[in-house]
Order: C-alpha cells, then structure tokens, then sequence
C-alpha cells in the first residue's frame, strides 16, 4: 500500500518544493540588496498578467511540453534520453528543408509536411542511439549525450554552408508566406482588441497538448504501452512474457525522438520562421526537468512545462526592468530544478512520516 | 509602516525606476552575454564610459533566448527609450521586422545593416586590423608558421581568419598559416581549456605566434601562448596587458566607440551606414607599453607603411564577406 495518497504525491510535494525554491531565490535576491517581493511582483505581472505575458509564456512551454513528452515516454521503460536537445535541432534541420524546398499551398498541409518531417528527423537521430543500446548494450544516456554534439557540429556545417541565405548570418533564408503558421495574435484578433500581440505563442500550442493526450493514450490504452511499462518496471520479467527488448527500446526511442523534434514546429517554424544556429537553447535539457516535476505523466508535464514556461518569461521581465543579473536569474531557475527534480526526497521523506504518524493517530 | 505598505512601496519604487528610463539610451546584449571579454563586454565598456562621462544613465538587457530579442526591442522603445543600440548581427532580422512600428525611435546595430530610416547601422572591416596583425605575426614568427584560433565556424569569424592569412601571406609567401575553430555550440565563445588545448596542437605543428578571435575562449590561448613561451595577438579590446611582453599586440575592433558615438549623439543620432575602417581607426592593432619591447622596429615600420596603403585606398584586403570565398585560407 502506497504510504501517501495520490493527491499529496501529484500536488503537495511539486508545491511545497516550488515554495522551498521561491523562500531560496528571495532570500538569493534580498542577499544582491533587490527587493524579492517586487520581483516577484513583476515576474508573475510579465509572465501571467496580460495576453502578452500568457502569449510568451505558452511559447515557451510548448518546446518544453515537446521535449518534456519525449524524456518522459522514454523514462516509462526506464530509458534516460538526454539527447532531446540534438533530436530538437534535427527536428528544425527536417522543417527547415520542408519549407523552404516544398511549395506549400496553406499553412494547414505544411504544419502536417513539417511535423512529419520534425518527428522524422528526431526519431532518426534517436534511432542510433537506441540501435547501440538494443543491439550493442551502449549506454543510452552516454551515447544520446554525444549525439548532441554531432548534432550542433551537423547543424553549424550545414548552416555556413549548404542552407545558409546570403550574408553574415548563419541561418537560413525566412520560410515562405504560405508556410508561416498563425501566431495566437492572428487567431484570437476580435476587431478592435488585439490579444496577445507580438508574442510567438502559436498554433503549435494545440499540438502540443494533442501530443499530450497522444501520449497518455500510448502509455496507458494501448498494448504497446503496457509493453513499454513492462519493460521498463522489470527487463527479465518482460523477457518472460515474450516481450522483445530491441523492439521496446527501438519504438520507444524513436516516439521520443520523434516528439523532441517536433519541438521544432514551434520554435523553428512557428517563431523564428527560419533555422538559426543552436535554435533548440537548450530546451531539450529543460525537458528532463519538466518530465522529472511531472512525475513522467503527460499531464504532469503539462503543468510543469507551464511552469518553466513562466519562470523563463518571467525570468526576461527580470532582466528588462531590473539590474537582476542574468546569472542570478539562472540561479533562480536553477533552484527550482534543484527542489523538484533532484531535491524530491528531502521532501518526500518527512512527508511520508507525518502521512504515517497520522494513519497510526 | 504594515509589511503591505512596505511592498506597495516598493513595487511603486520599481514602478518609479522604469519610468525614469524613458528618453535615456538602452543597449542589447547578445546571448554571450555583458561579461564576455570580448564583443559584448567592448560595447558595455562603451555604455559605461558614456555613462561616466555624461552622468547618465542607461537601460540595459542581456537576453537569454532568441525569442526575447523582438520582445527586447519592443519593450525598450515602447518605454520611450532612445536610441536603442544592440550589438550582434542576430540583432538585424528582428530589428528589420520592428524598426518600421517605432518610426520616432533612433536604432544602432553592430555588425549588420538594417537598412531602415531610423536605423544606423555600424559594421567593421574587421579584415583591415587582422591584415595588419597578420603582417606582423608573419614578420615576427621565426618558424615561418603563424596560427588563428577562432569561436566558432561561422561567417564573421572567417572574416577575421581570412584577412590575418592575407597579412601574413603579403608580409612573407612563404609562410604556413593553420586555422583551428573552437566548437559548434555557443560554448565555443567561452572554453578557455579547449582554447589551451588548440594553442598547444598548433605550437607542435610549429606555430609561434598564434592570433585567438574566440572571445572568452581567447583568455585560454594568450595564457598558454605566455606559458609555452610564443607569441599570442589579442582581440576586440586591447588584451596587450594580460601578460606584458608576450602579447604580440591586439587586434582593436573598437565596438566600445560605436556604442559611446551612438549614446552620445541621442535621440539626434544620425542614422545611415557606418563603416569602422582603419582610415577612421575603428579597428587597428594596439601599441602600448606592454608590447613595445617586443615588436621590433622593422615590423612596426612595414605595419605602419600598410595600414597608410589601406587608409589612403591603395591596399584593398579582401572581405571574406562580400563573396564567401578566401584568396589565402582555405576553410
């Protein structure tokens, strides 16, 4: 029997950390003589208080709920992949050649052409990974970490090279009109009241949770998804079920690639309108701590996404309208990962003491 | 005062300090970042030395995210800043796109052209000062083999390559220029070991004065270059001083000046195109009592001789950027 209920596991614990964190951060912001109240203040105003700051916010948790997805699906059988970030930039190498050398009609067909091609292009950068892993027993996490780097090394030739657009800048020339994907602000644009203007927030958002939903289903509705869970909970006793281990690692590898890359549609296509180089900023990294705060639970990731999503538009209103250094709101960043990623026993512990002294009163 | 006051103060305060940056300039950091010993910090040192200068005061963003730079620009000109200078050519695409909805507002960008009615842009012929420090790396080496270390491969830094293998290559036909770039990440910009790391591959392929563009990752290279006893070349700001007599000298790109110029002009900036070229010692190499001991009179005068042929028009150095392609470095 579980020592805790549900609700205190899901909720209380992320919460309690997150306060942990803000006591942490305030009193880091007290300490460079800021006032942490009004700080505070305008990280949530920035962030949350107009369609504006909602509009940055839902940007930025898109590529996290991506990329939180894919090291999620991969934790259920108990795969670490770290390699979200260079299946992120592969993923814009794939929407990158679908825009520019396809032309689109409407942006409706080539949002499916350049999904198909993000996810693509991220289950294929994942798939070697996973063929050492399956096949060869190299560690996942050893080689998904390198492939990273192959992957920025990749992305840099090609951008000064084959795909840049004339001038100084290593990118790619803009994608065409008919490609552009429409922005939360010509969506939501009723007449005179203009929402969410100039924020990148856009149609890739419904994705997003689409994929989330997606994901729920696979893990949990479907066969595979038990096969996954399997395997992931014990290796032999899937074996003895006549579950195929190169089979599990290899589908759930490439579904995670395929989700990291699709990140891509958002900030790739649905952003920048063009490949920059390091276009991914390390979002796939942020994944692993958006998937360890949401408990590996599309929902849970989510909501965790929404978060960093906040902390990192936030975290720009900071660094507008304060002389908060950027390396401190890093730090404040970094603390929240810290409590609820790698500090989760320092309050899982206590908790489930004071769950177990109340059962026994 | 009840703690509810004391935050409604507060708030009110910070309410106060973003009003005030109304009419003040603002600079834009690119994503190295103020404290980059290199590019960005040069045009902070610029802001800062405006700012001492005048008494005033300016507001300032390091962004983290690509995504935050329109927000950056926008932000900033909506709260009535001006002009609003940003140093990068990352800059240029969302400055393109903005420029035109604050058509009251004056723009600087560093190293790119937005061609816009209220934009100045500034660029450099950063071939021009790697020309000149070429010639005298390549008058100095002993071995007859000259070195580059650059951040990463991208177009701007191969400017800076291509001009110092010109320079050395005018200065002796002979010599061996190697070119080493750092990394593919924006770490590349600030790996002081990996810069280490190449100065010593490059002295064993022979090299004796080794000239680093690779920001942070330069502080790496002039060290280890002073350690193993060759030569090194600073750039960006003059790095002559970090180890007295053994930094051959630096290549100056004074992006400082150009953030200072278009401060000080203010909301009467003219805008346009600007070049920094040695004619208008926007880029150049650096002499100063560090370095004197150790460039010999020789080389100063053939330096000097060529950077008088630049300035007057006779010396073309080829842009590595108006075609994308190197007479005397292959990439």
């Amino acid at each position: 029997m579980d020592v805790m209920p549900k609700w205190a596991d899901v909720i209380l614990i992320p919460v309690i950390s997150i306060i942990l964190a803000a006591i942490l951060s305030a009193l880091v912001i007290l300490a460079i003589g800021e006032n942490p109240w009004a700080a505070l203040k305008l990280m949530v105003s920035g962030a949350l208080g107009s369609t504006y700051g909602w509009g940055y916010t839902i940007y930025y948790a898109t590529n996290f709920i991506f990329t939180g997805l894919a090291v999620a699906i991969a934790a259920q059988a108990k795969m670490f992949n770290i390699g979200g970030e260079g299946q992120a930039l592969l993923g814009g190498l794939g929407v990158a050649i679908v825009c520019l050398y396809i032309p689109w009609p409407h942006w409706t067909v080539a949002l499916i052409g350049a999904a198909a091609a993000a996810a693509l292009f991220g289950a294929a950068w994942a798939a070697i990974p996973a063929f050492l892993q399956a096949k060869r027993g190299s560690h996942i996490v050893i080689t998904t970490i390198m492939f990273n780097f192959i992957a920025a090394a990749l992305l840099n030739f090609l951008l000064i090279g084959a795909l840049k657009a004339p001038g100084m800048e290593p990118a790619t020339s803009k994608f065409p009109e008919p490609a552009h994907l429409p922005s939360f602000q010509d969506m939501f644009n009723f007449g005179d009241t203009t929402f969410f203007r100039g924020a990148p927030a856009n149609v890739t958002f419904f994705v997003a949770l689409a994929a989330c939903l997606f994901v729920w289903a696979l893990v949990w509705r479907t066969r595979l998804g038990y096969e996954i869970r399997s395997f992931g909970e014990s290796e032999s006793a899937a074996k003895y079920a006549g579950i195929s281990p190169t089979k599990i690692i290899m589908v759930t590898m490439l579904i995670s690639g395929a989700l990291a890359g699709m990140m891509a549609i958002n900030n790739v296509q649905g952003e920048a309108e063009r490949l920059v180089l390091n276009a991914a900023e390390g979002a796939g990294f942020i994944g692993i701590a958006v998937a360890l705060m949401g408990r590996n639970h599309p929902f849970g990731v989510l909501l965790a996404a929404l978060l960093f999503g906040f902390l990192y538009q936030g975290g720009a209103e900071l660094a507008l309208w304060t002389s908060i250094p950027r390396e401190l709101i890093i730090v404040i960043q970094a603390l929240v990962i810290l409590f609820t990623g790698a500090l989760d026993n320092m309050v899982r512990m206590p908790l489930e003491r004071l769950f177990l002294a109340m059962r026994r009163a | 005062m009840t703690l509810a006051q004391k935050f409604l103060g507060a708030s009110a305060a910070l309410a106060l300090t973003a009003g005030a940056a109304a009419a003040d300039p603002a600079i834009l950091f690119d994503l190295g970042g103020k404290f980059d010993k290199s590019f960005n910090e040069s045009a902070y040192n610029g802001a800062e030395r405006w700012a001492a200068e005048t008494g005033g005061s300016y507001a300032e963003v390091e962004i983290q995210s690509d995504a935050q730079r329109e927000q950056a620009i926008r932000r900033f000109a909506e709260s009535g800043a001006n002009p609003i200078v940003m140093a990068g050519f990352s800059w240029g695409t969302p400055l393109a796109e903005v420029a035109a909805d604050y058509p009251d507002t004056k723009f600087a960008i560093i190293d790119m052209v937005v061609d816009a009615p209220n934009v100045r842009s500034v660029v450099f012929n950063e071939q021009e000062g790697s020309y000149l420090v070429g010639m005298m790396a390549a008058l100095t080496s002993e071995t007859g083999t000259v070195s580059f270390i650059g951040g990463m491969d991208i177009p701007l830094i191969r400017k800076f390559a291509c001009g110092y293998a010109q320079g050395a290559k005018a200065a002796n036909p002979d010599v061996t220029v190697i070119s080493n770039m750092t990394g593919t990440t924006p770490a590349a910009w600030n790996d002081p070991v990996k810069g280490s790391e190449l100065t010593l591959a490059q002295i064993s392929q022979g090299s004796d004065v080794v000239f680093a563009a690779a920001g942070g990752t330069g502080v790496g290279v002039l060290q280890t270059a002073a350690d193993e006893g060759i030569l090194s070349i600073g750039v960006d700001a003059n790095q002559n001083h970090l180890h007295p007599g053994k930094v051959l000298t630096s290549m100056m790109k004074r992006v400082d000046t150009a953030v200072y110029d278009a401060m000080s002009d203010g909301a009467d900036m003219e805008t346009g195109f600007n070049v920094m070229s040695v004619a208008n010692h926007g880029v150049g190499f650096a002499m100063d009592a560090n370095n004197e001991g150790i460039v010999g009179y020789d080389v100063l005068a053939a330096t000097y001789a060529a950077a008088a042929q630049i300035e007057a028009g006779e010396l073309a150095v080829h842009d590595y950027s108006s075609d994308e392609t190197c007479p005397a470095l292959d990439f």
